[in-house]
């Protein structure tokens, strides 16, 4: 059986260049990048090529402006408490919104436990999207930090950051946004956005696991997670990683290259999914914003049924989803982001996350749209709200 | 995550699905807040289990101990089946993953509140 994978927002495979990049600074080059020598010059120079391609990528004024780090998490938690960290004395106030990612999320709570920071978890619309307003409002004379995400994973959902970065500008707080999500699917400008903290995970763009980058616009001042020698200009300590920063590069030079037609044969892939199942399935219902969302994920509510039945199913015939709801491996809790939206809780528990990516091809999406409604009657005859639904319909 | 064999096995091919019309006892339990709902038949003649059905809607493990438990009642007098606990459930399925051990407990929920029911209707 060919197996599908649809669930690129959780990880990608490594593209084979960016292996082929990464290969040599295992074995044949492996110089400490801060030692004299000549093992140390070549790699030297292979980490600052690669913190240009991915400045670059970003369209960073300086590619010292690139901080590597060993994850999206770690950017994340390096953004928020290092700022926090700076601004100690300050009694400082964090604005967030309720549908961040835990790697923000977490870091938070954290610090309104652990040294009462106080945080404002600001609400969104049914569609997912802050408003901006809402930030305004928030802001208080201790505000030392707004971070909101550019695209949610979930839904896909893209915020209207432009907005709130002038809004932060305006107040001179720092903006952070975790754009784990969107880095390599959709151009990236960071002078446009004008934010000053910006989170990149790797392995969400067919770079490995294993490492991530925080932009840090020149002149923002935070704390390093990480104490001791002098790497990255004292902001991040720890010998680089030379072949997974080579291999983030090569991944960020590939998806410049690709960007626009990838996005436009993804979107096409979704659009098609999308129509299918709302044509072959009823009582379903698509999360998140139609328009102003990434155009590979699409996070959909079958009503009546849950969506571990649904995820095991399709694994059964070998395909790979994922799901937000309360039976997400480890957790009970039902999607805080969907709940977030307003969207009921037995929704909440039908909802499925299909996220497209490089090698997803028009058959994959055509096997799909005829074992899913398959899938979902056999469920639906188990559930019984499905009972009770059909018995009502015969009433009325 | 990882399910037993037999978890994947009754979930694929669960066994009992559907309703009884003219059952003795229903069970109903849990609420799709928690995430989980079970709704569980029996027939019952001379005092034992001649039947027994569910409908269920909830993750994998919820669907697999309701399969499950409908299997174990049948043939049991009422009174026996009173004693089918849900670690007895969660064990003939080979076991159950920690976070999933309360949908074994929902499957014995569903099992009393049928039996109470048919208490109710068939007060002694």
């Amino acid at each position: 059986m060919k197996k599908i994978y649809l669930d690129y927002n959780a990880t990608t495979p490594v593209h084979p260049e960016v292996l082929d990049a990464m290969m040599p600074y295992f074995k044949d080059f492996y110089g400490n990048p801060s030692s004299v020598h000549s093992f140390g010059q070549e790699t030297r120079k292979a980490v600052e090529d690669a913190r240009e391609k991915i400045a670059n990528l970003l369209g960073a004024e300086n590619p010292s402006e690139i901080v590597f780090t060993s994850c999206g998490t770690e950017s994340n938690n390096f953004a928020i408490k290092g700022i926090a960290f700076d601004n100690k004395d300050k009694n400082c106030h964090i604005i967030t919104s309720a549908i961040e990612h835990h790697a923000v999320l977490k870091p938070c709570e954290y610090l309104s436990k652990k040294f009462g920071v106080d945080v404002t978890y600001l609400p969104v619309d049914k569609c997912g999207i802050v408003n901006p307003d809402d930030v305004k409002k928030s802001i208080t004379e201790k505000t030392v930090l707004i971070s909101i995400m550019y695209a949610n994973n979930e839904v896909g959902t893209l915020q209207p950051l432009e907005e709130i970065a002038k809004i932060a500008k305006e107040k001179n707080i720092i903006f952070h946004t975790d754009a784990v999500q969107v880095v390599g699917k959709i151009p990236i400008d960071v002078k446009k956005l004008g934010v000053d903290l910006l989170s990149i995970s790797g392995h969400k763009l067919y770079a490995p696991k294993g490492i991530g980058v925080l932009y840090i616009k020149k002149g923002t001042k935070l704390h390093p997670l990480l104490h001791g020698g002098s790497h990255e200009k004292n902001r991040r300590a720890g010998t680089e990683n030379v072949p997974y920063i080579v291999g983030l590069a090569k991944a960020c030079e590939i998806a410049l290259k690709n960007m626009k037609d990838e996005n436009d044969r993804i979107l096409k892939l979704r659009q098609k999914l999308e129509k299918g199942i709302l044509e072959k399935i009823e009582y379903v219902q698509i999360n998140g914003h139609i328009m102003k969302r990434l155009s590979n994920t699409s996070n959909i509510s079958f009503n009546f049924i849950e969506g571990e039945g649904i995820l095991m199913s399709l694994d059964l015939d070998g395909f790979a989803a994922s799901t937000g709801s309360a039976c997400t491996s480890g957790t009970l809790e039902p999607s805080h982001v969907l709940s977030a939206m307003g969207v009921p809780p037995e929704k909440t528990q039908g909802s499925v996350r299909f996220s497209l990516g490089h090698y997803t091809t028009e058959k994959d999406i055509d096997k799909l749209l005829e074992i899913l409604p398959k899938i979902v009657e056999r469920l639906r005859s188990m559930s019984p709200l499905w009972e009770d639904k059909k018995r009502s319909e015969i009433r009325d | 995550m990882q399910y037993s064999s037999k978890v994947m096995e009754h979930f694929n091919n669960p066994r009992n699905v559907g309703e009884i019309a003219d059952a003795d006892g229903v069970g109903n339990v849990g609420n799709p807040i928690c995430g989980d709902i079970m709704r569980l038949y029996i027939k019952v003649k001379d005092g034992i289990i001649v039947d027994a059905k569910f409908k269920t809607f909830g993750c994998g493990a919820a669907i697999a101990t309701s399969s499950m438990v409908t299997e174990m009642v049948k043939g049991k007098s009422v009174d026996e089946a009173l004693k089918i606990s849900n670690r007895a459930v969660a064990e003939a399925l080979g076991g159950l993953p920690p976070v999933k051990m309360h949908c074994s407990v929902l499957a014995e929920e569903a099992l009393r509140a049928a039996i109470d029911d048919y208490h109710k209707k068939n007060p002694e």
